[in-house]
């Protein structure tokens, strides 16, 4: 409709600064700055959360908090977790690295991605906002047929768990569809598809994973969202209809498990930037490490049942996503080896980052261990559901995702900022991280393999798990110290922290390229020429190519314009979907909200 | 950046750490199988064969998670230390890759895990046997208890499974409500119970004793207090306790405590809920018709005694968060009775 | 999802110093449309596959051979299909410039859209009085749900194609937007192929 309307002369309205300027920002870089501060504030939430669960575990029969809350707790620390900490965290990689990474002056679709942010934020604040109602959702991140239903969750807890999904969904689909777009579409001249930083090629293969995995749960929810409704409720999950509360688990993992790999390949990623980057060499079997990333975003469309080897599938069905299960450990395993092999002969500098990505291989080694131990199905019907998961999936999503993120945090906060983090306070950051998470997910193996179930908010005197819970809910508690720790040295850094050049570590990429950290909001004054593997490495000596990028002069380089229709589209949808607890009273004007908002947005100029 | 007294202070921190997790992982599973006598739910004690077929194919997978992981873990710090920029070191080389090297860790992992898959393949059908077992037993999933139905032995009791040595159980696992999870670790892995469908399990005690289990798949608000316990007799035990569980219980002596206390649950909501023979017929909750012969109350949580018993009548919920169980403002006096009453039920 | 739409209408992808750069020539806004149709692909996938799952599990009837109309339908899809006729001509007419034509067959192919709609209202109508609502049994749910989703894109679809009929007038949409029309056209496309799917799977294979 509006597409080629004539570009505004627009680019001297963006070095705007305020609130408002914020909450109209099309700017990538912007946006990420969004989405990373949103989502670490949910992440502390994400914490808090788990600390309480810590505290009440720490001895036989606490009653710290009552068992309603304790439900609460771990399906909030779970969902808060997964959708508001370490998806949107990744995503705020995306959005600041990824044009930079390709070349491009922003995201294929800006004010798209602007109405993803606002979504993500209002889903969150939304789903959060039970806790006020008294009606944080206790179902379980997983949301389990038959527990859900109105008889045995007769309030709006599973709704506001519901409904705050599916406005999650649509922030994580609408990411995920620019991405691609962006990916495939902008990539600097002469960047082909096999000369793309790794962690490009990773949110690629994740923005898939998640365009084909998010319906597959959106349709589930509908369905739960329906079997909810009075007076008209569907028998989707009616057993006394002949309704199966096994689809459930089908239609969930079939999601669920893709959804694990949407949360640890963007982490893959980043290590495969900062290894090499810190080794002085190249990443080792590039295309190795690429085609097993593309090989674990397909196959994990296979494994879905293995979370469901106790439901009594029969021996075929359990042999094949045994096996299936276990094939997905090859890649990861190249993976690892490439990684190693990407240090081995290089010359090391061990810095925070640096820390992070090494330390990411060492946990992760024991999150794909512990992983095989329970692709097996009859060694997993002892370990399902017992503390031996819980630390399987820390391993991977702490130890893994997270320690992931946090080395792309220290990677990356010279190009957003200009300003190196300190480094005295990063090593203590990480040896504080690598004690307190080994002490608090360790022993967790022990406490499973010895018969505690998950999801139990108190257990028996006699049953000998005290020992390894206050283990763990001591490592919880340093590790909370190992973050604030953290959260010191990055507010610190902002403004004092050591001046760094554009090319703060030597990196081989793209983003280390720009004129200036951080970049100008055009990034690149001139789009440069890509002719190899790591350009910024291979441009000296005859056979060298320079990268030229241009200077900072941004005179007619045509910008988008700001919007605040993203916004408001977002504020209205989530208020619509809102209506679907609460009533007509919120879901008409949110509705109108929504379609007027979008429309306007849709017919204004773009840029 | 880094100084070179700063890296060799982490690098100290690093092969400390590295030790510790390797002598967690090297040293405690064996120190947890010595102690096993004080986890009564732990799954590396296996009682049956089955549960020993997977206790094995653990053994066997825990040997080659400990060799990748000293492997790996080992070449991840020997390259580190070795490979650290130091002043004067040898700069990087720049190698891309090496085919041969990376093919040859792909297949090293496939072959490692065709090894594990063997035993694990054949153990899925080892154990998927249909079998009809010596005897069946009917497991019931509640919010949050357990009902054990023996057909054609009409036997019905509650959170404690008697089972005789040696014998093959069969059993058939339903849930009238939510979904639970039936699990004893010391006879077999876990098995859901899922509204709408039947479910089975089978396994042979090859111990007499008392035996933890517990749900294991979340189900609401007890999720946690939803035990049980397995007692496994020698057969002529087990026969003699089939025979006490259906012998008829006399009427109490009509001028006892107990009397009045049949006249309060008669009267009372008891029967809506509850079943004792001749008495009411109540199907939600627990039968109570031999209750007193039972070692706990309330779902496994407390031990069978007046004090417990009478707090449990008193205020269900105040002791199980969302017991079904109202609280019924019943008296002292009458709770008092109904106790008498109920522990004459042997 | 319709925000996907409205976004793939709306935001013009940011270019480089040549307005129509990128690297596959393509237009950005069509690379996005083929990804949220392969997204909505999963969709209606997983909604039919619980359709065929639950297929012949009811307890009570109506069943799916006691009330499925078959000649009505055929009709309402033949209905559907000939707009995916007419919106092609509709494309065509903007491809060559001609704004009449193009205006024509729009209005051409939001009328069969709005016919489609009318018969699913009358079928769902009818199904109700013979006693099948969604609360019914598994066919009902599964069955209202899996039409409803669908009659709730061609509807999105509708309002799409009047959009763009309007914005004719207003010279928003003029000769050489041939982009606009194409990206709505192969969004009403993959409508009408999930419809064939569905028509098939549940009408034609009892």
């Amino acid at each position: 409709m509006a597409t080629t309307v004539a570009a505004a002369p627009a680019h001297a309205a963006h070095s705007q600064s305020g609130l408002w300027s914020w909450v109209t920002t099309v700017d990538h870089k912007r946006i990420a700055l969004l989405y990373f501060f949103t989502a670490l504030a949910f992440f502390f939430i994400g914490g808090l959360e788990a600390l309480i669960i810590r505290l009440q575990l720490s001895h036989a029969g606490a009653t710290l908090i009552s068992a309603q809350t304790y439900n609460a707790m771990f399906t909030m620390h779970a969902t808060t977790m997964i959708f508001l900490a370490l998806m949107p965290m990744s995503v705020a990689f995306f959005n600041y690295i990824i044009p930079l990474q390709i070349g491009a002056r922003d995201v294929a679709f800006p004010r798209l991605n602007a109405f993803s942010y606002w979504v993500f934020l209002f889903g969150g604040i939304f789903m959060n906002l039970s806790f006020l109602m008294k009606m944080a959702p206790d179902g379980g991140w997983y949301g389990y047929a038959t527990l859900t239903s109105k008889t045995f969750s007769p309030t709006h807890s599973i709704d506001f768990w519901a409904v705050g999904l599916q406005v999650l969904g649509v922030a994580s689909l609408a990411g995920a569809f620019n991405f691609i777009t962006t990916i495939i579409n902008l990539r600097a001249p002469g960047l082909t598809f096999m000369r793309l930083p790794v962690f490009t090629w990773m949110t690629l293969v994740t923005s898939f994973l998640i365009i084909l995995a998010f319906p597959v749960i959106t349709v589930a929810l509908i369905m739960l969202m329906f079997d909810r409704l009075s007076p008209a409720a569907t028998n989707f999950f009616n057993v006394a209809a002949g309704g199966d509360p096994v689809l459930w688990q089908h239609l969930f993992w079939v999601f669920g498990h893709p959804e694990v790999y949407i949360l640890i390949l963007p982490a893959m990623g980043i290590i495969s930037e900062v290894l090499p980057t810190f080794s002085g060499k190249p990443l080792f079997g590039y295309a190795f490490v690429v085609y097993s990333g593309i090989f674990i975003g397909f196959m994990g469309w296979g494994v879905w049942s293995h979370h469901m080897f106790t439901v009594g599938l029969g021996p075929l069905g359990d042999t094949f996503f045994a096996l299936a299960t276990m094939l997905i450990a090859i890649p990861t395993g190249v993976k690892i080896f490439n990684w190693i092999g990407t240090m081995w002969g290089g010359s090391i500098r061990l810095v925070t980052p640096m820390w992070f990505a090494i330390g990411f291989i060492s946990m992760f080694i024991i999150g794909g261990l512990s992983g095989i131990m329970h692709s097996s199905p009859p060694a997993d019907t002892q370990q399902n559901d017992t503390y031996f998961v819980v630390a399987h999936i820390h391993y991977v999503l702490f130890g893994g995702t997270m320690l992931g993120l946090i080395a792309g945090i220290y990677y990356w906060f010279p190009k957003v900022t200009g300003r190196y983090m300190n480094e005295t306070l990063g090593q203590w950051h990480f040896w504080l991280t690598m004690i307190s998470m080994n002490l608090t997910f360790f022993p967790m193996h022990f406490s499973g393999l010895l018969g505690m179930p998950r999801r139990v908010y108190t257990y028996q005197k006699g049953m000998g798990f005290e020992l390894y819970n206050q283990m763990s809910t001591a490592g919880a508690l340093l590790l909370a110290v190992s973050l604030l720790v953290f959260l010191h040295n990055l507010i610190r850094s902002i403004r004092k922290g050591e001046v760094a050049p554009s090319n703060a570590w030597n990196g081989a990429t793209l983003e280390w390229a720009t004129a200036t950290s951080p970049p100008p909001e055009f990034n690149f004054q001139k789009l440069p020429t890509v002719k190899t593997l790591d350009p910024l490495w291979h441009q000296d000596g005859p056979k060298g190519h320079k990268i030229d990028v241009g200077g900072t002069d941004g005179h007619g380089i045509h910008m988008p314009n700001p919007s605040y229709w993203p916004m408001f589209s977002a504020f209205g949808m989530t208020v619509m979907m809102a209506g679907l607890i609460f009533g007509l009273a919120l879901g008409v004007p949110g509705g109108l909200l929504f379609v007027y908002s979008t429309y306007r947005w849709a017919l204004e100029p773009a840029s | 950046m880094a100084d070179r007294k700063r890296s060799s202070f982490s690098l100290a921190l690093l092969a400390m750490a590295a030790l510790a997790v390797l002598a967690i992982v090297a040293f405690a599973p064996e120190a947890a199988r010595a102690q096993a006598m004080t986890y009564p739910q732990t799954t590396l004690e296996p009682k049956s064969e089955v549960a020993r077929s997977i206790d094995e194919i653990l053994d066997g997978i825990v040997i080659w998670v400990i060799v990748i992981f000293v492997l790996v873990e080992g070449a991840l710090v020997v390259t580190v230390l070795r490979f650290r920029r130091r002043p004067g070191g040898p700069a990087a080389k720049p190698i891309h890759g090496n085919t041969a090297l990376e093919l040859g860790w792909t297949l090293a992992p496939a072959i490692i895990l065709a090894l594990i898959a063997v035993p694990t393949v054949k153990t899925i059908f080892a154990n998927a046997k249909p079998t009809t077992g010596d005897i069946t037993v009917r497991v019931i999933g509640h919010q949050w208890w357990w009902e054990f139905q023996y057909p054609g032995k009409g036997v019905l009791t509650a959170n404690e499974l008697h089972l005789p040595l040696g014998k093959t159980v069969a059993l058939e696992l339903e849930s009238v409500d939510v979904i639970h999870s039936f699990w004893v670790p010391a006879f077999a892995g876990k098995k859901d119970l899922i509204p709408g469908r039947t479910n089975h399990l089978w396994f042979t005690p090859e111990a007499t004793g008392t035996f933890s289990g517990q749900c294991a798949e979340f189900c609401g608000a007890s999720h946690a207090n939803m035990y049980f316990k397995v007692i496994v007799h020698t057969p002529e035990e087990f026969d003699a306790w089939v025979a006490q569980q259906k012998a008829p219980v006399p009427a109490p002596d009509s001028t006892s405590l107990a009397a009045r206390g049949l006249e309060v649950y008669q009267k009372g909501q008891c029967v809506a809920c509850h079943m004792i023979d001749g008495v009411s017929y109540g199907m939600l909750g627990p039968n109570l018709n031999k209750v007193a012969l039972r070692q706990t109350i309330a779902g496994g949580m407390f031990p069978n005694d007046e004090k417990n018993m009478a707090a449990w009548i008193k205020n269900a919920p105040a002791l199980k968060p969302g017991s079904l169980m109202m609280n019924m403002n019943l008296t002292d006096q009458d709770v008092e009775a109904l106790v008498a009453f109920l522990r004459t039920r042997r | 999802m319709s925000e996907a739409i409205a976004a793939a209408a709306g935001s013009a992808p940011v270019v480089p110093d040549d307005h129509h750069y990128t690297s596959t020539g393509q237009s950005s806004r069509k690379i996005l449309f083929w990804t949220f149709i392969g997204s909505e692909c999963m969709l209606f996938g997983s909604l039919i596959a619980t359709y065929l799952i639950y297929r012949g599990r009811d307890k009570v009837g109506p069943h799916p051979h006691e009330i499925l109309n078959i000649p009505l339908t055929s009709v309402s899809a033949f209905v559907l299909l000939m707009s995916s006729l007419t919106m092609v001509l509709a494309l065509a007419g903007i491809q060559r410039g001609e704004m009449g034509k193009t205006r024509l067959w729009l209005a051409a192919t939001a009328i069969l859209g709005m016919m489609f709609v009318g018969f699913q209202i009358y079928e769902f109508n009818h199904f109700v009085h013979e006693g099948l609502t969604l609360s019914t049994n598994l066919f009902g749910s599964t069955f209202f749900v899996l039409t409803g989703f669908h009659g709730a894109h061609v509807t999105v679809g509708v309002v799409w194609l009047w959009t763009l009929f309007f914005l004719t007038f207003t010279g928003r949409i003029k000769a050489g937007n041939d982009l606009d029309v194409e990206i709505c056209g192969l969004y009403w496309h993959f409508v009408d192929v999930v419809w064939i799917a569905i028509f098939t799977l549940i009408y034609l294979l009892q």
